[in-house]
């Protein structure tokens, strides 16, 4: 059952990816959607047996390299953790799959598309049931390649493929964090196994090694490294400027890897290695602020983006933030419980954005939208769904998970836990703001798109509805469902060995006996933002405008996001565009190329015309040469052997 | 009196002999219309000899006081050169019925270079290698200027008869020194009086580099190849053919034998010299071919290159690296026969080119030679799975085995090289521009030769075991 659930997706993109064309669009999509959905169906009956049985297995599938002492097997460990993740990374791919169908029912290119987010769920599976450090790492490299793909799905437009080469680019940079967290690991434990490593955790804390005349904390550095790994995946500050240039990719893409899945891998690295963050109180303040910072930040910058996807991504890395600083402050069950229901959400926020792009004619811009919700009401309530479970309103799911980090935020009672409380309070605020931002300029007002868009204006079909309402579903109901399971009384029972925490760590417990204030906070926070949305986009629209004339400075400083790209295009991009062709103008092509190829050519051909003008023609000339060979050989032959004995 | 058994040994030289005699006189009675007619004689000849040669016992038998040796070495060369000096005879036929060169003296004359050449393989002796050397080397001098109206022609064999006397007095001034400081002639003897010596006198060392020099000028080896490029190129082309096949594959067979068999015990000494010989052989044979747009004079310096790449098994010294150069030249003869008839196939309404532009388009006017020729060239190149590159990889595998590493890597690195000249052959006829289209069709002999050439090329390596096996086994008979 395991190997299914791993290898079925595998199964699907190896036969679509080369033979899709010959298949044909129907057959290659019935393949992919009905291996993923087996596979989804699997996982619930995994989630079944090992999260809420309490049975974790580990499945050997093959010995992968054996190198001396180092000796790496391939196997599927499915603990409660990785339970968790299959049943997310499944479902919702099972979901997009479905709706894909319908979609991208335009694309000349479907086979190929369906078979990348086969490819893409087979990779991250791997990630999530990887049992040592290297197969993550395989998994790691695996979703980046598939997102890579994905984001340049359309690899005739540039902007595509610009964000395709920037998405790959920035998360080498936490790639190489994790490579070298990796390396760490196998240099201070021999093994890269995670039962190995992690047994032998404890006896490692508090050691150092010397590197460059500095002593090191063996454990911090080591969780530092894997951070930087989680930081690019996960788009964290200042790794995150990917994150909005991926909204290229098609929308059932940005749903999948850029909301629910892969950028959750970084909060799913962080709470596997729990064993070793607890370990390193340094490097779980490092993460605390990183984690809190991004809320912060990107709430922000949400605040006013014009392009519906960008404000939904902007939204994510907040999101992603507040699970970050919910690990920081030592809270993993809460992080990967708001992982799960964030999953469900933002999924159904971009599908439900999909589904208004596809209504509006592949119009992104939500200043060119409007009015509409009386025509395709069904997106519009889903959506309401949807952003009523970000904006974390009582009963629906974010409200569970998002309550709980912060009030356990307030409760870890550190200066990086105040520090995290205020941001992400302020960030709720924010994200209420937005979230209804985005529904009222979306679906209310007079239409401002033009008479021939909105003539054609039109509800999904079933494919794409469906998985909407099930993620609908999920977002309102996943959280009082498994509340208790994840984070409270039975949360001990419930992840069992597969998440760490150290005896004097009972931040789970703490976080229910915070003063009042705090409780209600977050809620008042969440219809503090929706009333100022509608303040400022139902009754007075013209506010938005005149804030924004007034405070010119900060409104440009918000639309260039904090001016990252160009403070990057300036520190990193010019000077290594600067070295690169340095090094290719002069250092290939003058010094390389110069004393290499060409010049070993250039000098072939030179001494081949000298070789041949020894030959003149004349006879004399020829029968010197042969007696100077004589004498020459006598002479060599005399004296490399030393003379006559 | 040499007792019957001694005759029987010489059999097949006798035989030859004596047929080119009778031809001869045929000849002389018939005239040259009968010129076609004595060709396919001196052919069946060949062919007789070559059936003399097989059915002779295998094992060594010496005779003439012991100035004459057969052995499984001698009959494994002796096969080659009869097969490469008939088939240059039946590539030739052609050649001189449309130039005009057609008389009876010229299969005659083949006839006799060939017994020089046999002679060679069989000398045991100093004496007897100089007279086969000699009835070899007069007998092609007057072949090399056959073509007696063309001034390149003559040119060509008083430049290869001046060159060769110098290289014959050097030969010979070699012996004389040889028999001077060891008391014998013959090989063996020769072996015994060094028996226990580690090191060469002085006088000895002179005698074997002049002895060197003589045998290198028949090989064309470098520094005593300067012959070469102007000969080949103002030979007949049929004579070229002829003069890069049988004389190369005997004298470097004479060779072997002349420094192995006598000078065994001091082979450290002498190795010095071929290796030297060898590398600025092959560095030639890859740089000085570069420029050249004459196919034939490209052909010489690829036969320089290719002269190199066998004295290195020479260099080795061991059973191995004569094993290496029997293929080595087996190969050899294979790709250089099938290449000169493609060759003599470029003739043109005007007469006969030899540019390598003249190649240009081969691949769209006649696509069967072209295709021949490109496997002649990657093989030559040393591209496997051709037989070229198994030829380079017994010889290499020797030097190897050997320990001589820098002569190995500079041989490989000058192969890479000279890959260059024998790819822009293929270049030219795929991927230029066509010029005018070669007088067509082929003769049957021709077509016969080119396909039996690259089949025996492109098929190598299916039959590669049993090859070396018997190339093992006639190594065997000459290093003990």
């Amino acid at each position: 059952m395991y190997h299914a659930i791993v290898f079925l997706p595998l199964l699907a993109f190896l036969i679509v990816g080369p033979l899709g064309r010959m298949l044909g669009d129907g057959p290659s999509q019935w393949i992919t959607c009905g291996a993923v959905i087996i596979s989804a169906l699997l996982s619930l009956l995994a989630f079944w047996q090992v999260a809420l049985g309490g049975q974790p297995v580990r499945v050997e599938v093959a010995s992968w390299i054996v190198s001396g002492t180092f000796d790496v097997s391939w196997a599927l460990r499915i603990d409660q953790l990785t339970a968790v993740m299959l049943v997310v990374v499944n479902g919702v791919s099972a979901l997009v799959h479905v709706y894909s169908v319908g979609y991208m029912a335009h694309d000349p290119h479907k086979p190929r598309f369906m078979a990348y987010l086969s490819l893409f769920t087979f990779a991250m599976l791997m990630l999530v049931t990887s049992d040592n450090f290297l197969q993550m790492y395989f998994g790691w490299e695996g979703v980046g390649l598939a997102s890579y793909l994905l984001i340049g799905f359309w690899y005739h437009r540039p902007a595509a493929n610009a964000a395709a080469i920037k998405a790959f680019l920035v998360n080498r940079v936490g790639d190489f964090g994790f490579g070298l967290g990796i390396m760490a690991t196998f240099m201070v434990f021999g093994s890269v196994d995670f039962d190995t490593v992690f047994a032998a955790t404890p006896g490692q804390a508090g050691k150092t090694f010397h590197f460059l005349s500095w002593d090191w904390d063996v454990m911090t550095t080591i969780c530092i490294l894997l951070f930087i790994g989680a930081m690019g995946k996960s788009a964290q500050v200042p790794l995150h400027t990917w994150l909005p240039d991926a909204m290229e990719g098609p929308t059932p893409v940005s749903a999948l890897i850029h909301a629910a899945t892969m950028v959750t891998a970084g909060v799913f690295l962080v709470a596997r290695c729990s064993p070793m963050f607890e370990y390193s109180p340094t490097a779980l303040v490092v993460v605390t602020i990183v984690g809190a910072s991004t809320a912060f930040f990107a709430a922000t910058v949400g605040l006013v983006q014009n392009d519906i996807k960008r404000v939904i991504a902007y939204s994510t890395c907040s999101q992603l933030g507040y699970m970050f600083f919910a690990l920081g402050i030592g809270a993993y069950p809460l992080a990967i419980f708001h992982l799960f229901t964030h999953a469900f959400f933002k999924a159904l926020l971009f599908l439900g954005s999909g589904s208004v792009i596809h209504a509006m004619s592949d119009e992104q811009d939500m200043r060119r939208m409007g009015g509409i919700f009386t025509i395709i009401p069904q997106t519009y309530g889903l959506m309401w769904i949807g952003s009523i479970a970000l904006i974390a309103l009582p009963p629906f799911a974010g409200y569970f998970s998002k309550d709980a980090i912060l009030e356990s935020a307030f409760a870890a009672h550190t200066g990086a836990g105040d520090f995290a409380f205020w941001l992400g309070l302020a960030a709720a605020v924010m994200t209420a703001f937005y979230s209804c931002r985005l529904m009222f300029m979306t679906f209310h007002g007079k239409p401002r798109a033009s008479q021939e868009v909105m003539s054609h204006t039109h509800e999904a079909p079933p494919s794409m509805l469906i998985p909407l309402y099930f993620l609908a579903a999920g977002s309102f109901g996943a959280g009082f469902l498994f509340d208790d399971y994840f984070i409270g009384d039975g949360h001990a029972a419930f992840w069992g060995q597969s998440i760490v925490m150290l005896p004097d760590n009972a931040i789970l417990e703490a976080l229910h006996h915070v003063p009042a204030w705090v409780k209600y906070a977050p809620v008042a926070a969440g219809i503090v933002g929706i009333l100022m949305a509608w303040q400022f986009y139902i009754r007075r629209r013209d506010i938005p405008a005149n804030l924004a004339k007034v405070h010119a400075e900060a409104y440009r400083f918000l639309l260039n996001k904090w001016y990252f790209d160009e403070l990057f295009e300036l520190i990193f991009v010019r000077p290594a565009k600067w070295l690169g062709r340095m090094l290719w103008k002069t250092g290939d092509g003058r010094i390389i190329d110069g004393f290499g190829p060409d010049g070993i050519a250039a000098s072939v051909l030179n001494l081949a015309r000298r070789a041949s003008a020894l030959q003149s023609g004349y006879l004399y000339h020829y029968a010197f040469a042969m007696l100077i060979g004589v004498a020459a050989l006598v002479t060599w032959y005399y004296t490399s052997t030393g003379g006559g004995h | 009196m040499a007792n019957p058994h001694d005759y029987a040994t010489a059999a097949p030289e006798i035989f030859l002999a004596l047929a080119a005699m009778a031809l001869l006189m045929l000849g002389v009675f018939r005239g040259n219309r009968s010129t076609r007619s004595l060709c396919w004689l001196a052919v069946a000849s060949f062919a007789i000899a070559l059936l003399l040669v097989f059915q002779a016992p295998a094992e060594r038998s010496v005779s003439f006081a012991g100035m004459y040796v057969a052995d499984s070495f001698t009959a494994f060369v002796k096969a080659m050169v009869l097969i490469a000096s008939g088939a240059g005879l039946i590539m030739s036929m052609g050649y001189i019925r449309d130039e005009g060169m057609a008389r009876f003296e010229y299969p005659v004359l083949f006839m006799l270079a060939t017994l020089g050449m046999m002679m060679m393989v069989s000398a045991n002796d100093l004496i007897a290698l100089y007279m086969g050397i000699e009835l070899q080397s007069l007998a092609l001098y007057v072949i090399a200027a056959f073509q007696r109206d063309s001034l390149r022609s003559t040119e060509a064999g008083l430049k290869y008869f001046v060159l060769g006397a110098l290289s014959s007095g050097m030969l010979l001034y070699g012996c004389s020194l040889i028999y001077g400081f060891t008391g014998a002639t013959g090989f063996d003897a020769i072996a015994v009086a060094l028996k226990g010596q580690e090191h060469a006198g002085i006088g000895l060392i002179v005698g074997i580099v002049f002895l060197c020099a003589g045998l290198a000028f028949k090989v064309s080896a470098v520094p005593f190849h300067m012959w070469t490029p102007d000969v080949y190129e103002g030979a007949p082309t049929p004579v070229t053919a002829f003069f890069a096949v049988a004389p190369k594959i005997a004298a470097l067979a004479l060779f072997m034998r002349a420094l192995i068999v006598p000078f065994l015990a001091i082979s450290a000494d002498w190795q010095q010299i071929i290796i030297v010989i060898s590398i600025a052989s092959m560095l030639l044979g890859a740089f000085a071919a570069i420029w050249q747009d004459n196919i034939k004079r490209l052909m010489a310096y690829s036969s320089i290159g290719h002269v190199g790449y066998a004295l290195i098994g020479l260099a080795a010294g061991s059973t191995e690296g004569v094993r290496g150069v029997l293929v080595y030249l087996a190969i050899y003869l294979a790709m250089n026969v099938g290449t000169f008839a493609c060759i003599l196939c470029m003739r043109r309404k005007t007469g006969m080119v030899e540019g390598v532009s003249d190649l240009a388009g081969l691949s769209k006017s006649n696509p069967m030679m072209a295709l021949a020729l490109a496997i002649f060239m990657f093989s030559m190149a040393g591209i496997p799975p051709l037989g070229g590159f198994f030829g380079k990889f017994y010889v290499f595998i020797a030097a190897m085995n050997a320990e001589l590493y820098a002569l190995a890597v500079i041989g490989v690195l000058a192969s890479v090289v000279g890959a260059f000249y024998y790819l822009r052959i293929i270049k030219v006829m795929y991927f230029d521009e066509p010029g005018e289209p070669f007088e067509g069709p082929m003769s049957v002999e021709m077509r016969a030769i080119i396909g039996l050439c690259s089949i025996v090329v492109v098929f190598f390596a299916f039959y590669t075991a049993p090859f070396v096996a018997s190339a093992e086994v006639a190594a065997a008979a000459l290093v003990p």
